[in-house]
Order: structure tokens, then C-alpha cells, then sequence
């Protein structure tokens, strides 16, 4: 490596940072909030088998999981103006990266909610708890404990994945990097570098995420 | 006070419970023993609507309930009188031992929580357990998981409490201290049926004796002259093979 290229790096290293910090994570952050939310919802209606919901769930999660994560970016950013739904990219990335993610970790909370010993929740009848109250309280708990381990991992999927909202326009990391990459013409360097921050973002995750397990070691 | 009439059951093709009548008397300790297959658990979970039977009655202080068709809420009712302990404890594993006990007091029964606490440790205490309260179930022996299990089944002050075989999942040396509890449970009055085959306990404890073969009770009487004087030719032969184990 020469001169010319530490000190390039040094120079665009808050200009890729500074949008990871404030797009990027904020992205991730508020969609994977969302999915999180929809793939609780998805998962109970289907274990509960709330009849036509649970047809409404499956249906759901067989679009999202058979389409491209990009292609559904482009239906709704690019595809819905045209019939009068015009989002901005930021909103219109939310929207798919949070119905997106929240298929897939619906799938993971259900897994993990069947896995949870029926005895629980005839237990909890037992005691006088309604069916909701035993879910809300006993399976529910137990069942995202064991799931935290692969929605973790759903995680750090995602916080890379959100460099593809640089196609609807997004300012995020990547997209920026681009941008750079245009007016320098070193993709190599660049490129490398602003990898180099997904992954030190991936592994604060990765710490964070061990740090929590060990917490909740405690049961189970 | 509480009487089943009629009890049937299939799985699928296969009928389990045939016609089961059985009654207990307030204060009774009623031990169900029978071959294994005989329908013991099923008619025990049936009578606490953990399992929907095929036909057959249920009567509780009087009042009658279709056991093939009593409503969510009817059911609810009733499970607030009753408790179940279970051959593997069932424990909720996200709760530490007290929290188990106050549990159903807390969320089911709407009691403020400090009464629910003083009730919860009380109730671990009088199964030697107090010093257990804050310990997960997965810190906890099995006779320890099966004693705070019958803590939460006594801390919700039920009018029976249905044990099914709640020592065989346990070794040798810790059944006893389940069966001690159970014992002075017993002693103090509370009305119990038990699915055991713990013939000690039957023998020793119980007051009434049931004794189930195919899906029907093939004999019943009281736990004395059951033992004494076995009537049935099958009870009999159900009795020698235990013979081993009866001193
Ligand atoms: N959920 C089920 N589905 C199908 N068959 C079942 C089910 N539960 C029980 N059975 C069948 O019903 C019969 C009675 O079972 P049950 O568990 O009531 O016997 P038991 O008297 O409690 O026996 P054990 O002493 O071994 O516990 C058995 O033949 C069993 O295979
Ligand atoms: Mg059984």
C-alpha cells in the first residue's frame, strides 16, 4: 500500500461513517423493530390457528420468502407511484425491510414457540390462566429466548443487507461509498474500506449478542 | 362433592376409556392404580378438560357439566377449584420456584401481590422449600421441581387436586420426600386423587382405592378391604404381581 491510498482512506473514513451512523443503523434499527413486532403477530395467529389469519399469515410469508428482497424494493419504490402511492426512499425502505425481515423471523418465533413443552401451557391452564395469559406470560417468554440466538443472527443479515436501499435512492453507507468511489476512481480501496464497516458493525453485534445470552442463561 | 359418570374416550379408532364412573367424597384420597395403558392418565385429564372426552358427565358441588361439551368458560370455573400435578412436574420454566407458586394467584385469581407472596412463600415452606423460593426449575432437584409443584397446587386452595404418578419420574431416594408432602396433605384434609403405583402410599394412605383395566374401573372400595379382600380375579392377579414390591 502506498501514501496515497492511507491517506484516501483516512479522508473518506467519517464520510462512509457518518452515514452508516446515521442511515444505516437507524435503518436496521427502526425496520428490525418492526419485523419483529410483524413476526411475533404472524407466528401467534398460525400457532393459536386462528382460521382465516392463519391463511392470511402463510400467504404472507410465502410471497415475501419466494421474491427478491430487491425486486420487492423496486415494486414499491419504483412500482407503486403508479397507482398513486408515492413513498420517499427512507419510509419506503422501512416498509419493505420490516415486512421482508418479518417473514423470516416470524418463522423463527414459530419454530421456536412449538418448541416449547406443551406441558407449559397445560400447566398454566391448570393454574386458573387463560389461554392468552399462558402465552403472553410462560410459552411466549420461553419461546424468544430460544429464538434470540438465530434472530440475532437475522440481525447482522440485515445491516448488511440494507446496503441494497442504495437502489431506491437511500444515502446509506454504500450508497455514499458509490458516490466516492465516482469521483476518486480507487474502488478497490474504497470498496474494502466501507466493508470493513459493515463488520466492525457486525461484530459489536456479535459481542453484544453473547453478552445477552450469557445474562439469560440463568433458566431453561 | 365430585363424581364422573360415563367417562369415554377414543383416540382415533382406539377407545380408551370405556364407561369410567368414579365419585370422591370431600377429605377422600382416592389412589387410581391399574396397568400401564389402562387409561389412567387419559381419565384424569379428562376430568380437568386437558383432554376432551368422547362422552360421559362431570359432577362438582352439584352442579353438572357434558364432558364431550362444557364451555370454555365452565371449564375456566372449574379449574379454578381444582389443580393438577403432573408426572413431570411442568414447572414454567421462565419463573423461579415462588413466582411459580404465585403465578396463577397473580394473574389468574387477580390477588394483590404482596397476599400472593406471603401465600407463595408459605406454601414452599410447608414442602421444605423455603430457602429454594428465588431458584429456577432448572436449578432444583427433580423432588425438589415435583414439591414446588405441589406447593402451587395447594397455594391456589383448591377442593381437589389431581396427582398423576407424581413420583415415577423420580429416583428411588427422592420419591420419599414427595410422598411425605403428599402425606400431610393428606392428613390436613385435602381431598385428592392419585394415579400412582406407589403401593405404599396406596395402601397407607389412600382412602378409597380404584382399581382401572381397559378403559373401566374393574374394582373400587375402600383402601383397607380393597387390599384385604380384592374381589375381582383381575385384581387379584394385578396384586400378586405387585406382590414383590407390597411388605
Ligand atoms: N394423545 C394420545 N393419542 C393417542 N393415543 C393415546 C394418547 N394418549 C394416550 N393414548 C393411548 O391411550 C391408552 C391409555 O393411555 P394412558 O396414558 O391413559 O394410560 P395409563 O393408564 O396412564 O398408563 P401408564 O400407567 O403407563 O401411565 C394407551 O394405549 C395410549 O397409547
Ligand atoms: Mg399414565
Amino acid at each position: 500500500m502506498n501514501g496515497e491510498w492511507w491517506s484516501l482512506m483516512a479522508d473518506s473514513f467519517g464520510k462512509i461513517l457518518i452515514p452508516g451512523l446515521t442511515m444505516t443503523i437507524p435503518l436496521t434499527a427502526i425496520s428490525f423493530s418492526l419485523a419483529l413486532v410483524i413476526a411475533v403477530v404472524v407466528a401467534l395467529v398460525q400457532f393459536a390457528n386462528v382460521r382465516v389469519l392463519k391463511q392470511a399469515a402463510r400467504f404472507y410469508v410465502w410471497v415475501v420468502r419466494g421474491t427478491p428482497l430487491l425486486v420487492q424494493l423496486f415494486v414499491v419504490f419504483y412500482g407503486l407511484p403508479n397507482v398513486g402511492i408515492l413513498l420517499d426512499p427512507f419510509p419506503a425502505a422501512v416498509l419493505v425491510f420490516s415486512l421482508n425481515e418479518g417473514a423470516y423471523c416470524s418463522e423463527t418465533i414459530r419454530a421456536a414457540l412449538e418448541s416449547v413443552p406443551a406441558g407449559q401451557m397445560e400447566a398454566g391452564q391448570c393454574v386458573g390462566m387463560s389461554y392468552l395469559q399462558v402465552i403472553r406470560r410462560i410459552v411466549l417468554p420461553q419461546a424468544l429466548r430460544t429464538a434470540f440466538p438465530p434472530l440475532s443472527n437475522s440481525l447482522i443479515a440485515m445491516i448488511k443487507d440494507t446496503s441494497l436501499a442504495a437502489n431506491i435512492t437511500v444515502t446509506e453507507m454504500f450508497m455514499v461509498t458509490q458516490r466516492i468511489v465516482a469521483r476518486t476512481y480507487e474502488p478497490l480501496i474504497l470498496y474494502i474500506e466501507v466493508g470493513l464497516i459493515y463488520l466492525l458493525f457486525c461484530t459489536v453485534l456479535t459481542k453484544v449478542q453473547s453478552a445477552v445470552e450469557k445474562r439469560m442463561r440463568t433458566y431453561g | 362433592m365430585l363424581e364422573v359418570r360415563g367417562v369415554r374416550k377414543s383416540f382415533g379408532e382406539v377407545e380408551v376409556l370405556r364407561g369410567v364412573d368414579l365419585q370422591v367424597e370431600q377429605g377422600d384420597v382416592v389412589a387410581i392404580l391399574g396397568p400401564s395403558g389402562s387409561g389412567k392418565t387419559t381419565l384424569l385429564r379428562c376430568m380437568n378438560f386437558l383432554e376432551t372426552a368422547s362422552g360421559g358427565e362431570l359432577i362438582f358441588d352439584g352442579e353438572t357439566f357434558p364432558m364431550s361439551h362444557t364451555s370454555r368458560k365452565d371449564i375456566a370455573r372449574l379449574r379454578r377449584k381444582t389443580a393438577f400435578v403432573f408426572q413431570n412436574y411442568n414447572l414454567f420454566r421462565n419463573k423461579t420456584a415462588l413466582q411459580n407458586v404465585t403465578e396463577g394467584l397473580i394473574v389468574a385469581r387477580k390477588m394483590p401481590k404482596a397476599q400472593a407472596l406471603e401465600i407463595g412463600r408459605q406454601a414452599l415452606e410447608k414442602v421444605g422449600l423455603s430457602d429454594r423460593c428465588d431458584y429456577y426449575p432448572n436449578q432444583l432437584s427433580g423432588g425438589q421441581q415435583q414439591r414446588v409443584a405441589i406447593a402451587r397446587a395447594m397455594a391456589t386452595n383448591p377442593e381437589i387436586i389431581y396427582f398423576d404418578e407424581p413420583t415415577s419420574a423420580l429416583d428411588p431416594e427422592l420419591t420419599g420426600e414427595v410422598l411425605a408432602v403428599m402425606r400431610q396433605l393428606a392428613e390436613e384434609g385435602m381431598t385428592m386423587l392419585v394415579v400412582t403405583h406407589e403401593m405404599n402410599f396406596a395402601k397407607q394412605v389412600s382412602s378409597q382405592v380404584v382399581f382401572m383395566e381397559h378403559g373401566v374401573v374393574a374394582e373400587q372400595g375402600a383402601s383397607r378391604e380393597f387390599f384385604l379382600h380384592p374381589q375381582q380375579e383381575r385384581t387379584k392377579a394385578f396384586l400378586r404381581t405387585l406382590s414383590g414390591e407390597i411388605r
